[in-house]
């Protein structure tokens, strides 16, 4: 329980340092130290295989585009022109409305008095009957989102792809 | 327009397919490596081991004496003029009476010094010497020096020793 | 309490022991490294400090350790420092869980595994740390505030994602064979001579080559390119920072080398176990199984070094050509011909000397399709590459 108090303390700071901090690449490696404080937390609720992943895919892979991206880009030196009084008033807006959208979904969340023991399975969490559950219960959704990758992996390709006679270098 | 009908055009062919595999390749190469993997080292290890590096090898300088002992150079300073580095200098003394075993002519070098850093080892002073007097050893260097000091060599490193003396192959 | 305490103080003697192994192996690599160099090139290599050079490391360390340690006026400090350190600490995590041995008896009837930790998920921890490797690069790349840090940082980025997808690729060939993610079982699937070598040819040289990119070595070096970006992403470092990177590339090698022994050869396997185990007991028999798990991962730390003085670098896009167009698509026909493997012999019947002659057989298929696939589409494109 200390644990899961001081992890949760250190994913909070780390997530608010992302969008406090002024260089982007730093927000981008918070982001990172999130995505392995998440991580400690599936760990915690005996999920190994999603901590697996979360690393994998997005600390591993989607967080070395991100920041590939940005270092390619230099930010720092278009900060000053994007930040106008439209913008700031556009992401006050949006950003007040969505918080206030969050508090009205959990309002009413009751929150409950704890796990049911009869029900409880810490095995839950492993390859294994995860496989189970995703194979079986899940069949339809989780072939869908297959399709759903198939088709963004070939537009990513078309997108790559150069026509006749271009050179890109 | 050609300058010569030897021009010819490369064409590289397209690579066949078991080239373009690329692995038997590989293979080969690393076989070609794991062979000389085997082999016996040629590298000469020198401090320890020093080959021989021929009879025209220009080495350290030697000043020499004749065979009754006395010293050829006369000061006449041809060596350093010819010395392109000008490294040579020396200063000039009259042969006293009682000295004929000494020094050979009436004149002598008192100070004869060779400074080893200027000094480019291109033997012009052994070609520019009329009395024969300074030689380059093809058998010794000069000694590594690692202070300043001992960069200027006198005449006590080059005056040839009479129980060591250098002889050349075709002097005997 | 009396067992934990004693599993306990196995386990933290373990663990010391691993990290000595990891970390000695890794100093004595960059002397081996030399010495094995200059014997490809009919040299002796370094021989002055003690006998042979063998207290070559330690003068290197020292070397290391007294030059001058320079951060760069307009670099960001704190990631300048964070770079070698992330490097080193992605290097050292992957061994946890490698399976260095079985088990061993300690009295009182206390089993020991000779493994860090026997995760269910043991082959993704490897493959999810392999992934984060890429940080320590990057981070110090960037934080150097040079351009030529900071190319060969996102060449060292693009280039592991790149080979990622081919070495999970043929991960997964593995774990369909096995059944399992557990190291462990993995291991244990390939006890008495089943080595997955001989069911993966295919795999493990698709794994191999996918090694040689995750751990920059000849001759996939781009990220550290002298001819093009002077020093790559370590342009910027001196002393025992850039040691650390340097360091944590050894590292990686035999960790490397560790885990291509526990997936394809066997891991502590080997011949005349039953021998060994009548005679001596089972715990010499498994203290050697520890070696022979050594031995393997010196072996392909040997083989990296091998081809590094044999092969020259790619070129930047044959490098990427290799991993998108050559390596994934060999490595899907893998997965599906692994499926044939697996299947062909359970519907009828066949021992297990018959898979071994259907994974070979792939091969032959493999290049017959290369070959369909390469007048079909070479014949249309000149410049297309197939297996480049």
């Amino acid at each position: 329980m200390q644990f899961w108090y001081f992890l949760t303390a250190l994913t909070l700071i780390s997530a608010l340092m992302v969008v406090l901090s002024k260089n982007p690449i730093h927000s981008v490696l918070y982001l990172v130290f999130t995505f392995f404080c998440i991580s400690g937390h599936y760990v915690l609720l005996n999920a190994q295989f999603l901590m697996a992943v979360n690393i994998i895919v997005y600390a591993g892979a989607i967080m070395v585009l991100f920041l590939f991206v940005i270092m390619m880009l230099d930010l720092r030196r278009n900060s000053p022109d994007s930040k106008t009084n439209l913008t700031k008033l556009a992401g006050a807006v949006v950003g007040g409305t969505v918080l206030v959208i969050i508090i009205a979904a959990t309002r009413k969340i009751n929150l409950g008095t704890g796990a049911d023991n009869a029900l409880y399975d810490s095995q839950t969490g492993m390859v294994e009957n995860l496989g189970k559950l995703l194979y079986r219960n899940y069949l339809l959704p989780f072939e869908l989102v297959s399709i759903l990758f198939f088709v963004a992996m070939v537009g990513a390709v078309m997108l790559g792809k150069r026509e006749a006679g271009e050179r890109n270098f | 327009m050609k300058l010569s009908n030897r021009t010819k055009v490369l064409e590289q062919e397209e690579l066949t397919l078991a080239e373009r595999i690329y692995l038997p390749a590989i293979a080969g190469g690393m076989l070609t490596t794991l062979k000389h993997f085997f082999q016996k080292p040629v590298t000469i290890r020198y401090p320890e081991q020093k080959r021989y590096l021929g009879p025209v090898f220009r080495g350290h300088h030697i000043l020499k004496r004749d065979q009754n002992g006395a010293e050829r150079c006369t000061a006449c300073g041809l060596c350093a003029v010819a010395c392109p580095a000008e490294a040579i200098s020396m200063v000039a003394e009259e042969r006293k009476k009682g000295e004929e075993t000494l020094y050979r002519e009436e004149k002598y070098a008192k100070v004869y010094e060779i400074n080893m850093l200027r000094c480019i080892f291109c033997g012009l002073c052994e070609e520019a010497c009329p009395k024969e007097a300074i030689f380059l050893r093809h058998d010794k260097m000069v000694p590594v020096f690692n202070d300043r000091n001992e960069v200027i060599f006198g005449k006590d490193k080059l005056v040839e020793k009479m129980d060591d003396r250098y002889l050349r192959d075709g002097w005997k | 309490m009396e067992l934990t305490s004693t599993v306990f103080t196995a386990k933290a003697i373990y663990v010391g022991v691993i990290f000595a192994i990891t970390l000695g192996v890794a100093a004595y690599s960059t002397y081996f490294e030399r010495i094995f160099a200059a014997f490809f090139q009919d040299r002796v290599g370094p021989d002055r400090a003690g006998p042979f050079g063998i207290l070559q490391p330690l003068a290197d360390a020292v070397k290391m350790f007294m030059k001058e340690d320079f951060i760069p006026a307009n670099s960001s400090k704190w990631l300048f420092i964070l770079g070698p350190c992330l490097s080193m600490f992605t290097a050292l995590m992957t061994s946890a869980v490698i399976p260095f041995g079985d088990t061993i008896d300690l009295g009182n009837g206390v089993k020991f595994d000779l493994q860090g930790i026997d995760v269910n998920i043991g082959i993704l921890w490897v493959f999810g740390i392999v992934s984060l490797g890429v940080y320590g690069i990057l981070v110090g790349g960037w934080a150097s505030n040079n351009k030529y840090s900071l190319l060969g940082a996102i060449r060292a980025a693009s280039q592991n994602i790149s080979y990622e997808l081919a070495m999970g690729l043929s991960i997964i060939s593995i774990l369909m064979m096995t059944g399992s993610l557990s190291t462990k079982a993995i291991v244990e699937a390939q006890q008495n001579g089943h080595w997955n070598i001989l069911y993966q040819p295919v795999g493990f040289i698709l794994f191999i080559i996918c090694a040689f990119a995750e751990c920059n070595r000849t001759p996939f070096d781009l990220p550290e390119c002298e001819t093009e970006l002077i020093g790559g992403y370590h342009t910027e470092y001196s002393s025992m920072k850039l040691g650390f990177y340097l360091f944590a590339e050894y590292i990686n090698m035999f960790v490397s080398g560790a885990v291509m022994a526990t997936l394809y050869f066997g891991g502590y396997d080997y011949p005349f176990y039953e021998t060994v185990v009548n005679s001596f007991g089972e715990n010499v028999a498994n203290f050697i199984g520890f070696g022979a798990l050594i031995g393997k991962a010196l072996f392909f730390v040997f083989v990296f070094m091998w081809v590094r003085w044999t092969l020259p670098r790619f070129r930047y896009d044959q490098l990427m050509n290799l991993g998108w167009t050559g390596l994934i698509p060999i490595a899907m026909f893998n997965v599906v011909w692994t499926g044939l493997i697996i299947l062909l012999p359970a519907e009828f019947n066949l021992s297990s000397l018959a898979s071994i002659g259907i994974a070979i057989a792939g091969i032959p298929v493999l290049i017959v399709g290369l070959f369909i696939y390469h007048s079909i589409a070479g014949g249309k494109k000149k410049k297309t590459a197939l297996a480049r």
